[in-house]
Order: C-alpha cells, then sequence, then structure tokens
C-alpha cells in the first residue's frame, strides 16, 4: 500500500528486518517487513531475541543491503552500537543500518553519529520510511 | 550527505492534509446507526446486575460495594528504587501495586547473562534472586496491599518468590492477595516474552493455578490478557475474541489435569487494554461478561455463579497515545477510564501522557492517579452500576459487539483451536496485518488522531517537558547484588533444591512449585532455574511468518 506513484522502489534490493536483544514487541517491524516488501524490496525477518553477532551473521550471508533494527526497549544506543561495529569487523561496513521504534527524538543525532542511515517511530507515515528507505540505498548505489 | 527523516504526517491547512471526518463505523469497524430506536430485539432480556448472565455486571451493587483498585505499572531500574516509587505511590493513595519487570527476569535470563547485556532494569525492575524481592517489598505490607505482576514466561518462578519474600515477612500465605499475569498463549502472539514450547508452559500454568488455589485462595494466579493482542493491532472484537479462545484453552488444561472448575474458576481473571472508541469499549465488557458467562455454565455446566464471573482489569493508553501533543494523551487517558468504569472493570490502569515514549516521570505518574481519583470521587459516575444499561444505543451495540465476537471465536474453532493458530503463526500473521491496516487509515487520515494526523501544529515539537533519566549506574548496582547473593549463599543446598526441580521436570504429574519454592529461599537464581527446566523442556520455536 506504498505512495502508488513510486511502486516498486525498492526492487533488487535484500533488507534484514531484525529485533535484537530482549524486546517481545515485533509488530512495527512486521509491519515495515510488510510495506518494504510491497515496495519491491526481498525482506527477510530474523524473529525476536537476536543478539546484534546472529544479526551481522544473517546480513552478511545473506548479502543484505541493509539492516532494519526495531527497539522499543530503550536500548536502541546499545544495540545498534553493537550492531554497526558487528557489521564492520564482519566486513560488511557498506550494509546500512536504520533503527525504528520508541527513540526519543534526543537520541537522533546520537544514533546518526553511530552510522545509522534513518531513524523511523511510529508517528511517521509508512510511504515516508519506505521512501526514506530507498532514498538512502539509490545514493549507496550511485 | 546526510538522509533526511521521514516527513511527519501534514500540519493543518498545508498541502495534503485531509480534513478529520466522522465516520459510519465504530473502531471495531461495527456499522453505527444515527439514531438507535426502541429496538425490540436489542437488549431485550435486561437482567439486574450481579444476575446471570452478568451484561450489567458482577456485582448487584457494582462500585458502591467495592470500588476499583487503582494499580499503577511501575517498577524500573534496582529494586530500591523501585520501592521508593512503590511507596511514593501508596502514599499518594494508589490502593495495590503492579510490579513491571525488565526483560532478563521476564525472559529468565540472569543480570551477567550475555543476552541480558543493556537490557538490566530497562523497562521494570530486575529480580534474580530472593535478595531483590526482599528489597523491593520491604517496608510493605504484604497482608494489607494486593500485588500485581506482569510476568508470564517466569511467572511460576516469581510468584514463589513472592510467596519466600511473604514467608520472611511472617505474613501468612493465604492472606496474600494479587495477580500474577501468567498468560503465556498471549506471549506467543504479541508480547514475545516465551522461554518453553506450548505443551510444557501449559503444565507450568496449570501447576501455579492448582497450587494458588490451595495455598493463597485469594491470589489470582492468571490474568487471560487481550491487552497486548489489542496493542499490536487487533480490534476490540479481536481482543475480546482471542481472549476468551485462550480462556478456554486454559480451562481445558486445567480441566485435563484434574482441577475443579467450580473452584478454579473462581480465580481466572482478564486484563484488557481501553483505546479510544467510547462505546466499542464499554460494549465489549458487557458483551464479554455474558459471553464467558454463558459458556461456563453451558459449556461446562458451571453452576457457581463466581466460578462464572467474568472479572478484569485494564489499561487505559498505549498504542492509542502518541508522542505528538504528548499532553492530549491525558485527555484521551481520562476518556477510556470513564469507559472502564461504565464497562465495569475490576481493575484500573491509567497511562501516563508520557508513556509513548519514556518510563513515567514522578509528575506523569502522579496525573495519571490523579485523573483514576477524580473519575471516582468527583465525576459521579461510579454511583450507580451501569449506569447506561438500558439505553436503545447501548443495548443494541453490546449485541453487535457480542455477535462480532461470537464469529471471531467460531473462525478460531475453524482454524483447529488457539493453540493450533498459535504454533503455526497463523494468529500472529492477522495481527501484524490488522495493525497495518491500522497504520495505513492513520495515514490516510481515515482515522483521525489528533494532533498526529489532524489540527496538527505546522512547527510542532516532538520533544518537550521533563525527560525521565533512569540512572547509569543502576544496571551494575543490580549485578553487584547478584554477584554478592552468589558468593554468600550456600552453593551445595542450590545445587540439591535445584536438580529436585529438575527431576520433578521431568514428571509430567508433579506439581513444581514447591520446588520453586524452595528454590528462591535458597537464593538460587531465576536464570538458574529457567537454564534447568530447558534442559528439560527446551526453548519455543518461534514460527517466522511474513
Amino acid at each position: 500500500m506504498t505512495d502508488a506513484a513510486t511502486p516498486h522502489v525498492l526492487r533488487g534490493k535484500r533488507i534484514l528486518i531484525a529485533k535484537p536483544g530482549l524486546d517481545g514487541h515485533d509488530v512495527g517491524a512486521k509491519v515495515i517487513a510488510l510495506a518494504l516488501r510491497d515496495a519491491g524490496a526481498e525482506v527477510i525477518y530474523t524473529g525476536l531475541r537476536k543478539s546484534p553477532g546472529e544479526i551481522a551473521r544473517v546480513a552478511v550471508e545473506e548479502g543484505v543491503d541493509a539492516v532494519g533494527l526495531s527497539v522499543l526497549s530503550g536500548s536502541h544506543r546499545e544495540l545498534a552500537a553493537d550492531t554497526i561495529e558487528r557489521l564492520r569487523a564482519a566486513g560488511a561496513a557498506g550494509v546500512q543500518v536504520f533503527v525504528g521504534g520508541t527513540i526519543p527524538v534526543e537520541d537522533f543525532e546520537n544514533l546518526r553519529r553511530l552510522g545509522v542511515r534513518g531513524i523511523y517511530t511510529s508517528a511517521m507515515p509508512l510511504d515516508e520510511v519506505v521512501a526514506s528507505v530507498a532514498q538512502a540505498l539509490a545514493k549507496q548505489s550511485a | 550527505m546526510t538522509i533526511q527523516p521521514a516527513r511527519l504526517a501534514p500540519a493543518a491547512g498545508a498541502e495534503g492534509h485531509r480534513e478529520p471526518q466522522l465516520t459510519p463505523e465504530s473502531s471495531a469497524g461495527i456499522p453505527i446507526p444515527v439514531v438507535a430506536g426502541a429496538d425490540p430485539a436489542g437488549g431485550a432480556q435486561l437482567e439486574a446486575p450481579g444476575s446471570y448472565p452478568f451484561t450489567r455486571g458482577i456485582f448487584p451493587d457494582g462500585y458502591r460495594g467495592r470500588l476499583w483498585t487503582f494499580r499503577q505499572y511501575s517498577g524500573f531500574g534496582t529494586a530500591e528504587e523501585s520501592n521508593q516509587r512503590y511507596r511514593f505511590l501508596l502514599e499518594q493513595g494508589q490502593t495495590g501495586l503492579s510490579v513491571a519487570l525488565d526483560l532478563p527476569t521476564q525472559c529468565g535470563y540472569d543480570p551477567v547473562d550475555p543476552m541480558a547485556k543493556s537490557e538490566v532494569g530497562k523497562v521494570g525492575v530486575s529480580l534474580s534472586t530472593l535478595a531483590d524481592a526482599e528489597v523491593l517489598f520491604d517496608g510493605i505490607d504484604l497482608a494489607g496491599i494486593s500485588t500485581s505482576f506482569t510476568i508470564n514466561g517466569t511467572a511460576a518462578i516469581i510468584y514463589a518468590m513472592y510467596l519466600a519474600v511473604a514467608d520472611k515477612h511472617g505474613v501468612p500465605r493465604e492472606k496474600l492477595t494479587g495477580t500474577i499475569q501468567n498468560d503465556i498463549l498471549k506471549e506467543y502472539v504479541a508480547r514475545g516474552t516465551w522461554i518453553f514450547p506450548v505443551r510444557p508452559s501449559m503444565r507450568l500454568i496449570a501447576d501455579s493455578i492448582l497450587y494458588a488455589n490451595e495455598t493463597t485462595p485469594r491470589f489470582n494466579p492468571i490474568s487471560i490478557a487481550g491487552a497486548h493482542v489489542r496493542d499490536a493491532g487487533a480490534t476490540a472484537v479481536e481482543e475480546m475474541g482471542y481472549t476468551l479462545a485462550n480462556g478456554l484453552a486454559y480451562v481445558d488444561e486445567l480441566r485435563r489435569r484434574g482441577g475443579d472448575l467450580e473452584r478454579f474458576g473462581r480465580r481466572l481473571s482478564f486484563f484488557f487494554y481501553v483505546h479510544m472508541d467510547f462505546f466499542d469499549e464499554i460494549c465489549k465488557f458487557r458483551a464479554a461478561r455474558r459471553i464467558w458467562a454463558r459458556l461456563m455454565r453451558e459449556r461446562y455446566g458451571v453452576r457457581d455463579a463466581r466460578a462464572q464471573h467474568f472479572r478484569f482489569g485494564v489499561v487505559c493508553g498505549g498504542s492509542s497515545l502518541v508522542s505528538s501533543q504528548p499532553y492530549n494523551n491525558a485527555i484521551r487517558v481520562t476518556v477510556e477510564t470513564m469507559a472502564a468504569v461504565l464497562g465495569g472493570a475490576q481493575s484500573i490502569f491509567t497511562c501516563a501522557y508520557d508513556e509513548p515514549f519514556q518510563i513515567p516521570t514522578e509528575f506523569s505518574a502522579e496525573l495519571a492517579l490523579r485523573t483514576q481519583q477524580i473519575i471516582a470521587y468527583e465525576s459521579g459516575i461510579a454511583k450507580s452500576v451501569d449506569a447506561l444499561g438500558g439505553s436503545y444505543f447501548v443495548e443494541q451495540h453490546t449485541d453487535r459487539m457480542e455477535q462480532a465476537i461470537l464469529e471471531v471465536l467460531g473462525e478460531i474453532d475453524a482454524y483447529g483451536g488457539v493453540v493450533k493458530a498459535i504454533e503455526d503463526g497463523w494468529l500472529q500473521m492477522k495481527i501484524a496485518e490488522r495493525a497495518r491496516e491500522r497504520k495505513v487509515r492513520v495515514d490516510r487520515g481515515e482515522t483521525t488522531v489528533v494532533g498526529l494526523n489532524a489540527f496538527r501544529r505546522a512547527e510542532q515539537s516532538e520533544g518537550f517537558g521533563e525527560v525521565f533519566r533512569l540512572d547509569p549506574q543502576a544496571a551494575q548496582r543490580v549485578i553487584e547484588r547478584y554477584e554478592a547473593v552468589k558468593a554468600r549463599r550456600d552453593n551445595r543446598a542450590v545445587e540439591t533444591v535445584l536438580a529436585r526441580l529438575e527431576q520433578a521436570a521431568a514428571k509430567d504429574d508433579e506439581n513444581l512449585m514447591p520446588y520453586l519454592v524452595d528454590c528462591c529461599h535458597a537464593y538460587a537464581t531465576v536464570g538458574e532455574m529457567v537454564s534447568r527446566l530447558k534442559t528439560q523442556w527446551g526453548v519455543f520455536q518461534e514460527p517466522v511468518r511474513l
């Protein structure tokens, strides 16, 4: 149900949607996964309770273009930092990392400095989230 | 190169902005008449409150006999900090405690476990051994208050820990009142703190309920919860349908274990969300009360009215609250609390306005509690039981909700039962799809959320006011106490009780509760107990479907 004008902006992209840590609130992750899939991306969802190490390993094995971390427990800084570090260590620094969930605005800048490319909260329309991810991935491949 | 963050919905007057409208359906999608007349089919048989099937309430005198319990969910950081917040809330007139536990405790990991890293004390208090519980309840009279624990995967263990701390306080167990949520089925569907596979989890729940019926007869050993399914995206109708289906699954399990429904049925309780559609919310409770009573009497032949009663607590707020113009949330919670009262809730938790994005501050937590107190003591709506009973619209809407809830129950039966629906991931997928529909409707402005997709100010700030900051040293102090307990306890005694627990877990007909209480008294850790049970039972394999 994305914007009719940009039906398949993510065609050819592989995206891993992941739930790091112990937080069990996965509806946001699934809703985003469905929206990205409808925009043409091939989406893999990890399921709950994955460590940053496991997420990085799956990202490398699956050769994804991007990882979307869903965190509603308040642990987004630690988990995003850890995931980015492990992706770099695995030689996959080119994999773009996005974060969604309960993220206070004050933490946005901090996350960006860690290397997070996009931050999304439940207030943002799905079409906008999809467009923002597409923009980031298009610039990467250009 | 900076990537622009996604834009928020257009402000009022800006391009793409839609004027909000009154929709012809309720939030659950039920058509709403412009005017409700005297329909002879609606509310034809209006019984008195306190009479079967209890549409108008389970007590003849409603809140005049006993007001609902004011129960604010709270807990964070160390046991000391949470103990201080509890004492504050009790001093302010709160009448029951509701303990929020951190995720490692909920998922069965000790605070030093690599999986617990960065989550210790974050969304609730850490309870890893009896020593934490001793601090948490220090100076609180356990015989005088009721304590509710939002705990599921490790519910039997935390219940055992509460019994152990009551033993230490010298409080007789039969005096204890409170609730453990102990509803694993909805964890597989929506909340995610499962540990073991479905079968042994159901056994552990039956163990704790049967044990509680004997040991703590005034304690609710389960609170069958629709709240999380609702907050995850289900409609009010689905919330009721799925939860009643889960309730029936527990009833069947307990009867299979030899439990007497006339007895354990009296201690089953439920827990729901109240969101913003006022009459959907009121009428879903009126409808569910009579559906449950009829199921108990007609399907199972239950004779004791108390075992037919549909008793429930509620939480007002959740995903109906948004971070845009956050002070509006206090008004939302007010409306929702009125619906809860008019629907006949036994206990109410009012979310604080800042809960969409942080642990409430002392200020916002107090305002949330005051909301209930104003409705209880100033508004007058609690004085006459089921004050809306007999309204053409309310009776007819109750009938419509009842019909729709029964359809959901029928759909689950047709699929092959709720346990199969969960193990296959079918229910999880349905809820995700529903959540997406709701999100798209809000994005398009079809569902109005004031301040978010309607009546936005152009330069609206999303940040505001007082911010709650967790003490960054809290996790370290949790770990220090954990290490100290492990260093001073009698490790041989711990090994003995853990070995007994594991042996008992291997046998299907043994009740594990006495073993868990022994483990708690010996200062075994939550992680140690869980790992012994995992050895016997394995872990749940999550069906990942998209």
